[in-house]
Order: C-alpha cells, then sequence, then structure tokens
C-alpha cells in the first residue's frame, strides 16, 4: 500500500497546474481512531448546542428546489417534495442550518488540506482507468448516491453518523444497507480502484 | 438542565448559521484530517485494504453516543429534545443499499464529497454534480414513489425501544460491537497486508 499511494502521490503532483519539483510532500493521515474521536466530539457539540445533528446532502436539496422554484415556481409549488423544502423560517430556501455547515465543511476540509500539503488538482482513481470514465462513474455514483440519500431522508452524516449516535432504528438499518450495497457492488466497479 | 442551548432559547436563528458555519469548520477539518477527501482513502473499505471508514465512523458514533448519554443521565442535557430522522424502515433499506453501491461507484458520500472538492479534486466535482442530477430525478419522481418514502412509518424509535431493553445495556452492545470490529479491522488489514507481500514478492 505504501508503495502503491507513492506512486498516486507523485501521479497528482504531475497533474498540479502550477506544481514544480519543489512542491511539498503530503503529510500522512491522521490516526483513524483519533480522527474519529474528533468527529465524535464535533457531532456531540451539535447535539448540546443546537440539539440536532450533522447534514450534508439536504443543502443540495434546497438548492435543487430553488433551482426548479426560479424556473417553473408552479411546477415547484404543485411537488410536494420540492416545495418543503421551499418553506423556511428563515426568509430564503437557501438560507438554512445546513447550507451554513456544509460552507463550513469545505473551508474545514480546504484549512484542514493546506496545512498537510494535500490541496492538488486531481483525480481520484485506481491505476487502471482513464480519467474520463473515471469521471463517468463519478456522475453516475453521485446520482445514485442522490437518489438513495433522499429514499432514506438522509445519507451518511445525517443519517448514520447523527441518528446512529442516538440509536434511531432507521439509522441503524440504514448503515448496515449502505455496507451491504457497497460490499455487493465492489466487484464490479474493481477496476476502477485497484 | 441546560442543554441543547438553542432548544432553551440561549440564541436565536440568525446566530444558530455562525454555530452551524463553526461546527461544518470542524466537521469537515477531521473528514479531511482522516483522508475523506480521496475516494481511493474511502473506497479502499470496500477492498478491505485500509478499513479507515469504518474505524472513524464508529469512534466518532461511540464517542458521541457516550457523551450524550452520560451528559443525559447527569442531567445536563435533556435527550427528548435532541432531533434524529423518524424511522421509515423500507425506504431506508432501500436507500441505504442504494446509496451503498452510489458510494463505490462515485467514490464518496456527500459530506466527504464538499471535502474532496475542498481539497482540489476533479471527480469530486463531478460527484456532485451526478448528486444533484440524483435528486432532481428523485424529486421529479416524487409524486409518483410517494407511497414508498413514506411505507413503514415508525416514528422516532430507537433501538432500546423496539428491542425492550435498557437505553444504557443497548449503548454497552455498542461499544462491545465497535470494539471487536476495531480488533477484526486491524486483523484483516494486517493480513491484506501480507496477501499482497506474498503477491508482489512472487
Amino acid at each position: 500500500m505504501t508503495s502503491v499511494t507513492g506512486a498516486a502521490r507523485l501521479e497528482s503532483a504531475a497533474w498540479t497546474a502550477e506544481g514544480t519539483a519543489v512542491r511539498r510532500e503530503p503529510a500522512p493521515y491522521m490516526n483513524p481512531y483519533l480522527a474519529g474521536i474528533g468527529l465524535g466530539l464535533v457531532l456531540l457539540a451539535a447535539y448540546l448546542i443546537m440539539g440536532r445533528g450533522l447534514g450534508a446532502s439536504g443543502p443540495f436539496t434546497s438548492l435543487v428546489a430553488w433551482a426548479v422554484d426560479r424556473v417553473s415556481p408552479a411546477h415547484a409549488s404543485g411537488n410536494p417534495f420540492f416545495s418543503e423544502y421551499l418553506q423556511n423560517d428563515l426568509g430564503h430556501p437557501l438560507k438554512t442550518w445546513l447550507a451554513f455547515e456544509v460552507l463550513g465543511v469545505a473551508l474545514g476540509g480546504l484549512i484542514s488540506g493546506a496545512l498537510a500539503g494535500r490541496v492538488r488538482r486531481t483525480i481520484e482513481k485506481g491505476p487502471r482507468i482513464s480519467s474520463r470514465s473515471r469521471l463517468a462513474f463519478a456522475f453516475g455514483g453521485g446520482a445514485l448516491m442522490g437518489i438513495g440519500a433522499k429514499l432514506a431522508r438522509g445519507c451518511t452524516s445525517g443519517q448514520a453518523l447523527s441518528g446512529g449516535a442516538l440509536l434511531g432504528v432507521g439509522s441503524w438499518a440504514f448503515m448496515l444497507m449502505v455496507f451491504a450495497g457497497a460490499y455487493a457492488m465492489a466487484w464490479f466497479v474493481r477496476r476502477q480502484w485497484t | 438542565m441546560s442543554a441543547p442551548l438553542f432548544k432553551f432559547g440561549l440564541f436565536g436563528d440568525e446566530f444558530s448559521l455562525l454555530v452551524a458555519f463553526g461546527i461544518g469548520i470542524a466537521f469537515g477539518f477531521f473528514l479531511e484530517r482522516a483522508g475523506f477527501g480521496s475516494a481511493r482513502k474511502l473506497t479502499a473499505q470496500f477492498y478491505l485494504s485500509d478499513l479507515a471508514v469504518f474505524k472513524v465512523m464508529f469512534t466518532a458514533i461511540v464517542t458521541a453516543m457516550l457523551g450524550i448519554f452520560y451528559l443525559s443521565w447527569a442531567g445536563f442535557v435533556d435527550l427528548s429534545l435532541v432531533y434524529f430522522e423518524p424511522t421509515y424502515l423500507l425506504p431506508q433499506i432501500v436507500g441505504g443499499l442504494v446509496l451503498g453501491m452510489g458510494f463505490v461507484i462515485g467514490g464518496y458520500c456527500p459530506g466527504t464529497s464538499v471535502v474532496a472538492v475542498a481539497t482540489g479534486k476533479l471527480d469530486g466535482i463531478v460527484f456532485l454534480a451526478g448528486l444533484i442530477a440524483g435528486i432532481f430525478v428523485f424529486g421529479e419522481a416524487y409524486p409518483a414513489i410517494a407511497s414508498l418514502v413514506n411505507a413503514t412509518s415508525m416514528g422516532q424509535v430507537t433501538l432500546p425501544q423496539v428491542f425492550g431493553l435498557r437505553y444504557g445495556l443497548v449503548v454497552l452492545l455498542v461499544v462491545l460491537m465497535a470494539l471487536g470490529g476495531f480488533w477484526g479491522s486491524e486483523k484483516v488489514e494486517r493480513w491484506m497486508a501480507g496477501k499482497r507481500a506474498a503477491e508482489v514478492a512472487q
């Protein structure tokens, strides 16, 4: 794994537009148990301060509902799914708690990545697949993710993590199924990653 | 009893958005620290070479679960005021399967794809475009599939309620399961590393 990761780093370094030979080697990732404790404390803080958990797919739903409403207000208000996301106490469909949280996620990710020398323009993939195919898989996987997250009323953040730590029944059923679905599918897309 | 602070009116909606931004920064920071801005790191979970997804997720769940359990027991937080999604068993089972497939095909989940975009991953941007397209398709299909989406509604139920066990016992069982899982993960990783080393040596 070490040598494979090393090769991936060299490959990704070659991708950077302004990349030069003196580019810093990325720092190793944090110990997973320590990172997990960190994430758990963030989630606990959300419970204690706000009385709610984290989330990630909600703001993109708000974005879709807002866009549909901009194109055709009649169509959006006639659809109970979109119209629910257009109702908002804060005055604008995009002004939501989760939208501000996800903006923070982007900034926090950027800060951590920049400190570790891990911000670089690259495409994450295994050595046996072209960039074009990888991007097609990324789009298709993202679309399935959107459908699955909306069916389940949340994604890995809102459902598995946030509901899981509060012992929600649906969250645990969802979490087991996420692992089941991913392991069942892994063999079919192995060329993308290994 | 004074938490959740927001529910006891310590601050209003506008300030809560600032809280959201701050919590998001910490959330994104630890996701990136864990390596979750990388699709290869995330999907390695499903090829058993690196089980960080399981380790990070379950350490986070155990940490938050123990924290809220003890603080509630000590009377510091009113657990009934902490919101979580109600259970709709069938759509959550189907949705979990679909999302799991999307995870290994797309390489990210929604939160980690935001971190991927923030750290320059082009596939993260395309994944987010796919996510938005998928949500749009779901929304358009909603009137036709509403009966599935709202099927098997069980309300805001917890595992202790469904299985008739004490809350603290389920907390203990989750901790034991996680510890067993961590022990197993370390064994699997060592076994896979040995297998790869043997393949290279041949």
